[in-house]
């Protein structure tokens, strides 16, 4: 599987760095190294969800308890978490830490991603979420450490879209 | 059984919780017997209140968390339970009041009105203990027992449709937000 283990392991030594200590997941194809990483790692809290959703309410619930967390999900799974954003992290000004995988945008190959690829960043920018490309891996680090600064002080989520460029080699 | 009574037979226990209820009468039932800044209402994201306490369970091992859920809240995330069942806190009570209906949005009947049973779906799912009780006492006595075990427990109490005039409180959502984490961090500095 040509999903990227050096940039997966950037991308885990960068959340590592900034202290996460919970991560939420749902598997996907390209975060499959970055979630065996984090169940590997005995420091690191995994929760692997039913739907992406409940990661709002994981990290919410993280953050009362003083623990820096994460999510990692597809851009699918983000569009089946925005009312939990909106209604949940918005309105209660809770810093969520958002590593979305990119699917659907140029080069890909599976169809059925391609109608999510379109809407991903145009939501984004709708319901007001700052957020970056990831696609350097020389700039994981210095990126997942302002992001994550960026939603504590802020207290709103944030969003790392992880691209091909990084995450896919072919 | 009314929801208020469950609630006012086991307040003076929820004391050294961290408490986190769902929107609408549950929260303002619970807000009316006394507010404490050791409970949290999740006013909306209905369905996150279950993970809400799964992630502060997991985060706070040496705390106990109670949830106060409801039927439609929880058929929204029934998801939440498998999670739950996966991880199995046994610092979480997760109680789900079971009114058969969306009482706060209006009253419409949910499918636990026509034979859906969430003690089942709870046990099926791999909660380690799920019990439904009908009458207060049985309620205080199991809320008692979840609170003094080890185990997960998904506690369905089933409740008449009955809630307050209104919900909203003079808690204002990030007002109650703040005071909670405040709360919680003030006791892992003890």
């Amino acid at each position: 599987m040509p999903v990227s283990l050096a940039s997966s392991k950037a991308i885990f030594d960068a959340l590592k760095k900034c202290d996460i200590g919970v991560v939420s997941a749902l598997p996907e194809t390209w975060l499959v190294h970055l979630i065996r990483m984090a169940d590997d790692d005995p420091e690191m809290i995994l929760v692997r969800l039913a739907k992406e959703e409940e990661g709002v309410g994981i990290s919410a619930g993280a953050h009362f308890a003083g623990v820096k967390s994460a999510m990692l999900m597809q851009n699918h799974g983000f569009l089946a978490s925005i009312n939990g954003i909106v209604s949940f992290a918005h309105l209660y000004k809770i810093p969520l830490l958002m590593l979305i995988s990119y699917r659907g945008s140029f080069g890909e190959r599976d169809p059925w991603q391609t109608q999510g690829g379109n809407v991903t960043e145009a939501l984004l920018r709708a319901m007001g979420i700052p957020y970056s490309l990831l696609d350097t891996i020389e700039s994981v680090e210095k990126r997942i450490r302002q992001a994550q600064t960026l939603a504590e002080s802020s207290l709103q989520p944030v969003a790392l879209l992880l691209t091909r460029d990084m995450m896919w080699e072919e | 059984m009314l929801r208020l009574d469950c609630l006012r037979a086991i307040y003076p226990q929820l004391e050294n919780c961290l408490v986190v209820t769902i929107m609408g009468a549950t929260a303002a039932e619970l807000h009316s017997l006394g507010h404490r800044p050791n409970f949290f209402y999740l006013q909306h994201a209905m369905g996150l209140a279950s993970s809400t306490g799964l992630g502060l369970a997991l985060s706070l091992p040496d705390q106990k968390i109670v949830v106060f859920d409801g039927d439609g809240s929880l058929l929204m995330n029934l998801g939440s339970l498998s999670t739950m069942a996966r991880y199995r806190p046994g610092n979480l009570v997760h109680v789900v009041f079971d009114n058969e209906s969306l009482l706060s949005v209006g009253g419409f009947p949910t499918a636990t009105s026509t034979g859906t049973d969430l003690e089942g779906i709870a046990r099926a799912a791999g909660i380690p203990r799920a019990l439904t009780v009908r009458a207060v006492e049985d309620f205080r006595t199991a809320v008692k027992d979840a609170l003094n075990g080890t185990q997960l427990t998904s506690l369905i109490a089933k409740v008449e449709p009955r809630g307050p005039s209104g919900y909203v409180t003079d808690l204002s959502l990030v007002e109650n937000r703040f005071q909670f984490r405040r709360y919680i961090q003030s006791l892992k500095r003890q």
